[in-house]
Parts: C-alpha cells; sequence; structure tokens
C-alpha cells in the first residue's frame, strides 16, 4: 500500500504579517513558520493507518515551497514517513490552488497511490481547494473535513463535520483522497529518536519545472492590512483595577452585573 | 450576467444560508437561477428558474450526483457565476464543480471591489483582492458577509432533473449529533468561553467558576475543545453552537472568523486578550488587553467581596 500526505508550512498565526515589495504576499522576515495545522491531523492519521497495517505502507510526504519548508517536512517525518518529496519553488504564492494541485497530481498520477492525505485547508490561504482538485484530476474519489477515519480492505469509513455540532458517516472506496479537519486525532510530538532516524530518510528535491502546472486561474492582485474598526472601550493596566473597571462597564451597560 | 445559485437542503430542510446567495447575486448584479435537491415544499419563494433534483431518489449529499446536477444546470443555464455558501457542502462541491468545468474557483469571498473579490487570509489579519482568469467562475461566499436581501417573493419555475453518478459512489450512512452533555448554550443569558489564551488545561476551572459566578454557562473556541480541555457540546462556532446572550466574554480567544460567526450576534461582547490586535476586537464592546490568568482571577475577587 502506499500513501502520499501532502502538507504546507505556514506562518504561526500568531505573528504578525507584512506585506512583500509586489503587494502580493507577506514577507518571510520575522514570522514564525509551522507545520500547517490541518496537516498536521492528516499526518498522524496516515501514520495511524500505516502502524495499523504492521507498518507495511509506504508513507510519503510532499510538500511545495522555497527552502524554509523542509523544516516543517522534517517534522511530518520524524511522525512517522518513510520520505519526503520536496518541490522547491520559491514562487509558490504566485501559483492559484490549481497549479498547486495539477503538480502534486503530476507527481503522484504514476505512482498508484491508494490514499492522499492532507488538511482540508491552509490556514494562511484557506481556499479548501487543492485537495478535491487533486482527487478530479487523478480521477480518485475525495471525502473532506473528516474528523474519523477508519480504512479496511480498501474501504473507507469517513466522519465528516458539518455545522452545529452534526456528523454525516459516509462510506467509499480506495484509492481516495481525504482531507483532514482539527481535532480528528492528537497528532504526536515527534521523538528524539525519531527526530534522529529522519536525517537517514530520503528526502527527495525536484523543481517546480519537472511538473506541469498550467496557468493560473485566479490571480491575486493586491494583498493588504485592513482598515479595522476598534473595540468600543479598550482597558489597560493593573488586572486588579482593569477588574473593577470592567465590572463597572457591565453593570452600566448590561443587566448582568447588579 | 447569471449567476447559478446552489442551495443546500439537509434532512428536507433548505439552510438558511441559502438566502444569503441572493444577497450576494444582487451586490453581483447578476440574475439568480437555482439548484437544489430536495422536495416541491423545500423550494424557497423566488420569481426565477429551480432546477431540483429529487432528494427522494438522491438521498442526502452526494457529491458524486449532486455534481452533476449542478453541471446539468450550467449545461442548460451558461451562468457566468456558480456560487455556492462556504460551508462543508459548498466547499466540498465547489472544487469539484470547478474542476470538471475547468475553470477558476474563488473561495469564501467575503466581499466585492469593482467586480473583483475580496478574500480573508492567514486567520482575517490580511485580505487579498483576486481576478479570475476565466470568463465562468465558481465562487463560494462567506457566511455572513452578504445578507438576504428580502428578495425572497413571487413562484418559482420548477424544472426536475436527474442526475447521474461520477463513477465514485458514496454511501451515506447516517448523521450522527455531537453529544451536548445537557448544556443547550443557545439559552444562556451569560456565555463565558475559553480560548487557546488560556495556556494550559488547569486553566479551565476558573473560567468555569467566573461562568459560575456571573449566573452563565461555560463555553469554548475549537482549539481547547479540540485540545479535550472542555467538551466538544460545549464549542462555540460554526461548527459548533451559535449563540447570542446578553453577555459574551472571550477569554484567550483570537476570533477566528468561524468562532465570531458563532458569537457575533450577542447583546454585549467583552474580550480579554493579551493580543491588542487580534481579530476578536473588532466586534468587541469592550477589549481587556491582559493576560486572562491574571485578569479572571481578579475578576473572582471583586465578585465574590
Amino acid at each position: 500500500m502506499k500513501i502520499l500526505v501532502c502538507v504546507k508550512q505556514v506562518p504561526d498565526m500568531a505573528s504578525s504579517v507584512t506585506i512583500n515589495a509586489e503587494g502580493v504576499w507577506y514577507v518571510d522576515e520575522g514570522l514564525a513558520f509551522r507545520l500547517n495545522e490541518y496537516d498536521e491531523y492528516a499526518v498522524e492519521e496516515a501514520v495511524q493507518l500505516k502502524e495499523q497495517l504492521g507498518g507495511e505502507p509506504d508513507l510519503t510526504i510532499l510538500s511545495i515551497g522555497p527552502g524554509r519548508v523542509k523544516e516543517a517536512m522534517r517534522r511530518a517525518m520524524a511522525m512517522g514517513a518513510d520520505r519526503g518529496v520536496h518541490i522547491v519553488d520559491d514562487e509558490y504564492y504566485k501559483k492559484d490552488s490549481h497549479q498547486i494541485a495539477s503538480m502534486i497530481a503530476d507527481f503522484a498520477k504514476d505512482k498508484d497511490f491508494d490514499l492522499v492525505f492532507t488538511g482540508m485547508q491552509s490556514q494562511d490561504r484557506g481556499s479548501g481547494q487543492v485537495g478535491p482538485a487533486i482527487a478530479a484530476q487523478l480521477d480518485y474519489a475525495c471525502v473532506t473535513t473528516l474528523v474519523g477515519f477508519e480504512y479496511e480492505d480498501g474501504k473507507i469509513t469517513a466522519t465528516r463535520e458539518l455545522e452545529g455540532g452534526l456528523h454525516a458517516k459516509v462510506k467509499l472506496a480506495a484509492p481516495a483522497v481525504v482531507t483532514c479537519q482539527l481535532g480528528m486525532n492528537t497528532p504526536r510530538y515527534p521523538t528524539l529518536p525519531n527526530i534522529m532516524k529522519v536525517k537517514k530518510k530520503e528526502l527527495l528535491e525536484f523543481s517546480p519545472d519537472d511538473f506541469a502546472s498550467g496557468d493560473a486561474l485566479v490571480v491575486t492582485e493586491s494583498m493588504y492590512v485592513p482598515e479595522k474598526k476598534g473595540a468600543g472601550l479598550v482597558l489597560e493596566g493593573d488586572a486588579g483595577e482593569v477588574a473593577g473597571k470592567l465590572l463597572d462597564v457591565l453593570k452600566e451597560k448590561t443587566s448582568i452585573v447588579k | 450576467m447569471k449567476a447559478l445559485l446552489v442551495c443546500e437542503v439537509r434532512e428536507g430542510k433548505l439552510l438558511e444560508s441559502s438566502y444569503e446567495l441572493l444577497g450576494f447575486a444582487a451586490a453581483m448584479e447578476a440574475d439568480p437561477v437555482m439548484v437544489m435537491v430536495g422536495t416541491e415544499d423545500s423550494v424557497p419563494d423566488f420569481k426565477g428558474t429551480v432546477y431540483l433534483g429529487d432528494v427522494a431518489s438522491m438521498g442526502e449529499y452526494n457529491p458524486g450526483e449532486h455534481k452533476q446536477l449542478v453541471l446539468d444546470a450550467v449545461e442548460k443555464e451558461n451562468p457566468d457565476y456558480v456560487v455556492f455558501s462556504h460551508s462543508s457542502y459548498g466547499w466540498d462541491l465547489a472544487p469539484r464543480v470547478a474542476s470538471a468545468l475547468g475553470v477558476a474557483q474563488i473561495s469564501e469571498v467575503v466581499e466585492l471591489v469593482d467586480g473583483k473579490f475580496v478574500l480573508d487570509a492567514c486567520n482575517a489579519k490580511v485580505r487579498r483582492l483576486v481576478s479570475p482568469k476565466t470568463d465562468r467562475v465558481v465562487l463560494t461566499v462567506q457566511a455572513g458577509a452578504f445578507s438576504d436581501d428580502g428578495s425572497f417573493e413571487g413562484s418559482p419555475q420548477v424544472e426536475k432533473i436527474s442526475p447521474a453518478g461520477d463513477g465514485h459512489p458514496m454511501e451515506f450512512l447516517g448523521y450522527e449529533e455531537v453529544d451536548t452533555g445537557g448544556v443547550d448554550l443557545t439559552k444562556a443569558e451569560v456565555i463565558v468561553s475559553a480560548g487557546r489564551g488560556i495556556g494550559k488545561e488547569e486553566n479551565v476551572e476558573m473560567i468555569r467558576k467566573l461562568a459560575k459566578a456571573m449566573g452563565g454557562e461555560l463555553g469554548a473556541s475549537r482549539p481547547v475543545v479540540d485540545a479535550g480541555w472542555v467538551d466538544h457540546g460545549l464549542q462555540v462556532g460554526t461548527t459548533g453552537q451559535t449563540v447570542s446572550p446578553k453577555l459574551y466574554m472571550a477569554c484567550g480567544i483570537s476570533g477566528a472568523i468561524q468562532h465570531l460567526a458563532g458569537m457575533k450576534k450577542s447583546d454585549f461582547i467583552v474580550a480579554i486578550n493579551t493580543d491588542a490586535d487580534a481579530p476578536i476586537k473588532e466586534i468587541a464592546d469592550v477589549l481587556v488587553v491582559s493576560d486572562v490568568t491574571k485578569l479572571v482571577p481578579a475578576l473572582l475577587e471583586e465578585l465574590g467581596g
């Protein structure tokens, strides 16, 4: 069995974002980067499946982006993958979801992956398109937004998260692309021995030119920091004083505090 | 210009988000046509054509058949835009339709500027202005970004269509409700919610105490629930409960769009956060720039005294 997990490296959402000179994306300087949270669940689910099947499945981590994405890939590989595939692309941000999916599908098309795992969206762009678009290009089945996944003899039983505390249970056959929602499992912390083992695992590099990406169907005209409406009232200072002030405001404005 | 609006029906009921699609079509100045899988009873009042897939034979959501249904309607109407809500239905189905049509897809539109589309990025810290390079475009629209324009009137012209599948059958086994543990947050007058900013599981207790002291219920944002610190049933947001209490206190919650959508209709909102720039400030009546673990004990002391 062969499993592909597609991951992205994204800025830590607590860092503040500065726009680049072209005005279409963020600059890397000053940002802390991490493995896209949704993809972390995808990696964990794939590793759990590998363990369930006695370690037999061959598990590849794929990522597209500049040199720095290797850091996120190594973390994913330390969770239990066999190899990494890095498509080194400094201009990744100029590609739209369709092009990213096309490159991945072009890489995967002759490799007979049984399952492709990925996050349901990235934390930075959040289009949610790449998973289903890979499936469409590979002519695989696809199921999205999973909070539950079971696999037996080529059949997947999946729990999709809908709105308002509702889940839908569905059944489908592999090969398939599955996209993972937050909270699907508990992603493991890579142990030190497993981090050391990554150094011996193969990490293949490719150029974006090695794969057909087609033309962009969506172009970013500009990226900007929106003008923000501030809070009505901002309280700052010593916790004790601020607590008193806050309760005074609540007495005045609500019927809750008397 | 013409917009094909893909409405969502669940267990025989048209979801409210579908009404926002008409508001979006109006903002686009596009003539709306609808497509949905439901019964004739679930078709909304609307002056125009509705393509209806029969829910009795198609059942609950099934991506292959729903995709084909939308493609059949596209074939008949030749629309400029194919529009979905950015929901578990829309974000699943839209890319399948866009891929089949070979056209651009733009996800989670929040605003229109001169015929171009504005999207949130990086947890709404920044925005992107994007434009499609294909004549036809598939769009998903952020929940709540465009409101129902009240144009739901008139009698639709219903045209029934029966789509085929796409060779990737998906069997629907059933729905499951998340256990709320008997707490109905939608009825609470006060909700004090814990977010990632509370730091660790042990600190949930002080938030729970504050909720009690205020005569309210404990709520939580998604990361806290995913970490297992608080039960799933107490999650506030699109995937959890949508609430509108008299007072909502967000403790250490930065304000992801999915959380805001679940509580922004609260009468009075207090946000306690160390980050004065957190997106939650935009909807907060009061922002307290403070560490939750210092402020909450101070509040408890004031309330106890």
